[in-house]
């Protein structure tokens, strides 16, 4: 399921006949089974990316392919398309409308020809992997549920369809930070048994630490993109860290104005860690 | 004290047993910063609500600089005294315009009529959302709404300042300006609660109060609380990462002088340590 993205881009048209370009030629190519991370200021176009690439939006220039198939183009299966590709939007608890949590998670797997009980097994899974006990959750109703619980039970309808591609817009915001580090591990996790991942995201910390490669978006342009660890030192070098920068960046910078010098490479916590073991053991150069 | 509560207790069920909030006690002064730090469902935005009595009081007692939350005649004063900026910006927006949206708040606060266009004006500048006036809340970007709601809120100049996760969606450079936002209301005298899951926020409040569970399980200089590997375990939270470091360290052999809150702090004490071997 690779996806090749060629000088994309998209206006908004507002009631008054003024345009929004949120996205401008953008070119690049996603491989089947990367984990890619998609980071940028606000308003710099990352969900309307998501909605083009989930086909929810037509291009107003350019194609996104996948598989090699324009998927825009006439005659493309479009349910094909639905099954293939899951999107968990920024805010997904509006999204929520069932009676029970059980029905809504359940709701996406409707048509998709499975039997009672593996509809209610599929469930089970999708909202333990979220952190839930199954017996104490299944009841209620989802709009008596706290902010972070919400958009957990918003996340595990989509896992519950088991989509080969899935978009997250935001997904750890409003999480605490052990259903934050839980749902890192569990998408890594589904990510290594093949599913391509496509997640935007404020946090620096992350986008460092899970993703594979990198997308950086400013004012609807890609203005980098490569592997994570790469895109994370440029960004420090070429910008001075204006787009982001982790907090083991932003350590590094202060110590070498303290003429302490750490790796460029140093990027996520276990690096800043290992670097300040080596040079602070031992009592250091004095 | 400015908000004083004791024993507050509350349920969403009527007549159920779970408890959102158990037996809480709160105290907070005119003019504190205070920040409150929980895993989801520990009870943060049900406490919150019951400031401006958006709910009910059911168990325990609560008064508001001095109004008791249950004089039903006063509600209005408490929603005038207490803003806040909730945690889903898509519920609260009022009017299809931006500017409106503020201008309807303020109306409806009697503000004289003069007056609210300057009003909007500098509250829509100081979230950086100037050019944005004519624009529908529904067709800007997630951080784009986020500060609109911020705007709507700031605008009624409130005394009390309640921000539940609203820098959730906002970028790191967002976030940074919402936080001296904060700090601008608090020096000039305002009572600023904010709730967040970035511990990192909480570092510069004058009080924190981490909750757990429904309880207030501690409540304190933020020294004292985000240091204390234990509690920010049995609170289900990370502390921040200067902490984290600190222990990491000491593990290694390596004993830093002090811990660390902040990395500027963590930066000075790594720095002590070499000159000092
Ligand atoms: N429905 C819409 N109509 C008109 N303009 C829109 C609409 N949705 C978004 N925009 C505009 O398009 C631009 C890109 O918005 P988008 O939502 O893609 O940003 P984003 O990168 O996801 O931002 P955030 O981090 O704040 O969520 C913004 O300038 C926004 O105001
Ligand atoms: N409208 C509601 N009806 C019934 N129960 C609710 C409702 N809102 C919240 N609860 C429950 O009350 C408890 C406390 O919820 P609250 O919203 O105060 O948590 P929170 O600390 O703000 O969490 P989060 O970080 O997820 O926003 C949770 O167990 C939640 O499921
Ligand atoms: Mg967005
Ligand atoms: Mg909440």
């Amino acid at each position: 399921m690779s996806i090749q993205i060629e000088h994309l881009s998209y206006a908004y048209r507002l009631p008054s006949g003024e345009k929004v370009e949120a996205l401008k030629e953008i070119t690049c190519t996603i491989a089947t089974g990367d984990f890619v991370g998609i980071m940028g200021p606000t308003g710099s176009g990352k969900t309307t990316l998501l909605q083009l690439i989930a086909g929810l939006r037509r291009p107003t220039g350019g194609r996104i392919r996948l598989n090699g198939k324009d998927i825009n183009a006439h005659g493309y299966n479009r349910n094909l398309l639905r099954q293939m590709v899951g999107v968990v939007f920024q805010e997904p608890e509006n999204q929520l409308f069932a009676t029970t949590v059980e029905k809504d998670v359940a709701f996406g797997l409707k048509y998709s020809g499975l039997s009672r009980p593996e509809i209610t097994a599929r469930v089970q899974w999708a909202l333990e992997t979220m952190g839930f006990d199954f017996e104490k959750i299944r009841n209620q109703s989802p709009l008596a549920l706290s902010g972070g619980e919400k958009r957990r039970v918003a996340i595990a309808g989509v896992l519950a369809t088991k989509p080969q591609i899935l978009l997250f817009d935001e997904p750890i915001a409003g999480l605490d930070p052990y259903s934050r580090q839980h749902f890192l591990h569990f998408v890594t996790k589904i990510n290594q048994a093949g599913t391509t991942i496509i997640m935007v995201s404020h946090n620096m910390e992350a986008l460092a630490e899970y993703t594979r490669h990198l997308l950086v978006l400013a004012q609807g342009r890609l203005i980098d993109s490569g592997p994570t660890r790469e895109v994370f030192i440029r960004l420090k070098q070429k910008h001075s860290g204006a787009f982001g920068q982790t907090e083991a960046q932003k350590i590094t910078t202060l110590l070498a104005k303290n003429k302490l010098v750490l790796p460029a490479a140093v990027v996520t916590y276990d690096d800043l860690l290992s670097a300040l073991k080596q040079e602070l053991a031992g009592g250091g150069p004095g | 004290m400015l908000i004083e509560g004791k024993n507050i207790c509350f349920t969403y069920e009527v007549g159920g047993s779970s408890f959102a909030l158990q037996e809480v006690d709160i105290d907070i002064a005119p003019g504190e910063f205070v920040v409150i730090l929980g895993a989801n469902g520990s009870g943060k935005s049900t406490l919150v609500r019951h400031f401006n009595a958006l709910l009910t009081l059911q168990r325990g007692e609560l008064k508001v600089a001095r109004i008791d939350v249950r004089n039903e005649q006063d509600v209005w004063l408490l929603r005038r005294l207490c803003g806040m900026v909730f945690q889903n910006p898509d519920h609260q927006f009022v009017s299809s315009v931006v500017e409106e949206d503020i201008a309807f708040g303020l109306e409806n606060y009697k503000v004289p009529r003069d007056v609210i266009p300057e009003r909007v004006r500098s509250a829509l500048a100081l979230v950086e959302m100037n050019g944005y006036e004519k624009r529908s809340p529904h067709t800007l970007s997630g951080g784009q709404k986020q500060r609109v709601v911020l705007a709507g809120v700031l605008a009624l100049e409130p005394e009390i300042i309640i921000f539940d996760e609203a820098t959730a969606m906002l970028d790191p450079t967002g976030r940074q300006e919402v936080i001296k936002i904060m700090q601008k209301l608090h020096r000039a005298g305002k009572t600023i609660i904010a709730i967040t899951h970035y511990v990192e926020e909480a570092v510069a409040a004058d009080k924190v109060i981490l909750m757990h569970q429904g309880r207030v399980l501690a409540c304190g200089r933020p020294q004292a609380i985000l240091t204390n590997l234990e509690l920010m375990q049995v609170a289900e939270l990370i502390p921040p990462l200067p902490v984290r470091l600190y222990y990491d360290l000491q593990q290694a052999g390596i004993q830093l002088n002090r811990c660390p809150l902040t990395n500027e702090e963590l930066a000075e004490a790594i720095c002590q340590f070499r000159s000092n071997t």
